[in-house]
């Protein structure tokens, strides 16, 4: 048997001496090509390998059970929506933002309004009228707006200080009063936050309607803010027309926070239009949040308009003001009512 | 004190709704509340399964957690359950739990929903064990008479298993030894392994 001769190799290297750097197929394709192709091809194969992949997985007990914690809906014949779904997860996150981050920083942000304006009375103090009274009085609020006005207020008190029992009831209330007399004080709460809620709402747009015209922000607005109308330091008096720049403010916000805690509020009072837990869930966070930041502001109107501002809350009670005040606060109103110069 | 658990075995429920019934009919539970519900996945399809679900009497219950008026306690044996005395119906449990076990008789404008209503466990409230009020608010109490809950009691595969959490985790475990493991359909056999 004739061993053939085997070839050990190339007599002469292949790449010849100073053309290393060049390999064969660089000369039939150009690199990036090259390399599209290559990729390509291990795209194709890799979808390959996925698809072969069998539909039931390797245990299929795994995936009925990723389904159920993923909250894919199933079949019953006890139906509704909150049945279908084996677990929901939503519950544990309103959980965890409702007991945690609304109670606390809630509970932190009311304390340190209350704080900032205690703080603000002992160091500044009462805005006092800077002249005598005159004894000529000047109309602000007309009855109807004044009504309106102890409406809307009234219903906000109301709602605000069930609400909170609702929040804050369990960690305060409760070890003061025991489990039976507040839920006894509980039930009638909830009654009355639930049926105040869209009372509430519609002094909230009536107000918002008649008011509007007068709290278009402008320029003097801003400038009003840079001593807070003359409560802070010797600086002269800004400019305000019937409503002021700290006035607007609060307007808007009133009308932004109401308008939020008024859609959500409706979405959780009206249960009847099939909305899901988890639209239940959300519109619980923003209104409760929400509630908190106006309650936050109300404090810094209410003091305002009573112990803040000498003279404030007689245009809101007597429905007029007297002249000294409304050249003080609002000079440009001032002078649009009486035809008088301001200063 | 044992601590009390259900189970529900996906491999041996055939989604007859034999507790639901059972449930509603022992606890003479109105119309519109359902303790227990069956929930089939992949409804229809190769590999369906089913499960019963009621409270499943959390150890850090969010039903409880979230109460304005803690009106949840846990008994001795693990068992959440809730005081209809105190329950002013605000539907936050509902909110909460993830099982969907906290029901309501009502659901109507303003909120208004009536005392929450979920599965005791067969174990009433807190009441006078089976005093006829306390069977009025929360069913009938097998617990107090040393019973098991009725579902898993009548259960026709024993699928559905209640009692001592770690009594039942043995009798799962042991389910599991005897049918092997990858299971990939369900079948008769994968329920009963033959020979066993």
């Amino acid at each position: 048997m004739n061993k053939r001769k085997v070839s050990v190799g190339p007599e002469r290297p292949l790449i010849p001496k100073g053309k290393e750097m060049k390999t064969p197929y660089s000369t039939l394709l150009p690199k990036p090509v090259a390399a599209m192709i290559f990729l390509t091809l291990l795209a194709g194969l890799s979808l390959l390998a996925l698809s072969a992949v069998p539909e039931i997985g390797p245990n299929p007990r795994a995936d009925f059970w990723r389904d159920v914690r993923e909250g894919v809906p199933g079949v019953t014949v006890v139906d509704s929506e909150a049945h279908r779904i084996l677990i929901h997860n939503g519950g544990q996150n309103w959980r965890e933002i409702r007991n945690g981050l609304i109670s606390w920083t809630g509970a932190l942000l009311m304390a340190g309004v209350l704080a900032a304006i205690f703080l603000f009375f002992i160091i500044v103090g009462k805005d006092r009228l800077h002249e005598p009274r005159t004894g000529m009085r000047i109309g602000r609020f007309s009855l109807f707006e004044r009504i309106l006005h102890w409406y809307t207020a009234f219903f906000f008190i109301v709602l605000a200080l069930t609400g909170l029992s609702n929040l804050y009831g369990r960690a305060v209330l409760i070890p003061l009063f025991g489990l039976e007399v507040f839920s006894g004080y509980m039930q009638w709460a909830l009654w009355i936050h639930n049926f105040s809620g869209p009372l509430f709402l519609v002094g909230l747009l009536v107000e918002i309607i008649i008011w509007v015209k007068d709290n278009i922000p402008k320029k003097m607005d801003i400038v009003w803010f840079k001593n807070l109308g003359g409560m802070i330091g010797k600086g002269p008096r800004p400019h305000a027309e019937k409503v002021n720049g700290g006035e607007k403010a609060w307007f808007w916000l009133m009308t932004f926070a109401g308008i939020a805690v008024g859609i959500t509020g409706v979405i959780l009072d009206f249960p009847i239009w099939g909305q899901s837990r988890g639209t239940m869930q959300v519109s619980h966070i923003i209104h409760a949040s929400v509630a908190i930041l106006f309650i936050a502001a109300s404090l810094g109107h209410i003091y305002v308009g009573t112990i803040g501002a000498e003279g404030t809350f007689e245009g809101m009670w007597r429905g007029s003001v007297d002249e000294s005040w409304a050249k003080q606060h609002q000079d440009l109103w001032y002078e649009e009512k009486t035809g008088k110069r301001a200063s | 004190m044992a601590r009390m658990k259900f189970l529900c075995d996906v491999e041996r429920c055939i989604e007859c709704n034999a507790c639901v019934t059972a449930c509603n009919n022992e606890h003479d539970i109105p119309w519109s509340i359902n303790r227990r519900h069956v929930v089939t996945i992949n409804d229809g399809q190769p590999g369906e399964k089913s499960v019963s679900t009621a409270c499943m009497h959390c150890t850090d219950a969010p039903c409880a957690a979230v109460c304005p008026v803690d009106c949840f306690y846990t008994t001795e044996d693990g068992i959440v359950l809730h005081d209809k005395d105190l329950c002013i119906g605000c539907g936050y449990c509902f909110y909460a739990c993830p099982f969907g076990a906290p029901q309501f008789p009502e659901q109507k404008a303003f909120g208004i929903r009536g005392k929450m209503d979920k599965c005791t466990f067969c174990a009433g409230g807190p009441l006078p064990d089976n005093s006829p009020e306390e069977y009025i608010k929360y069913g009938r109490n097998r617990i107090a008479e040393g019973k098991l809950p009725l579902c898993a009691e009548m259960c026709s595969t024993k699928a559905l298993l209640a009692g001592d959490g770690g009594i039942v985790s043995e009798i799962y475990r042991k389910r599991v030894m005897a049918r092997g493991s990858n299971m990939e359909f369900w079948r008769w056999e994968a329920a009963y392994p033959p020979g066993k």
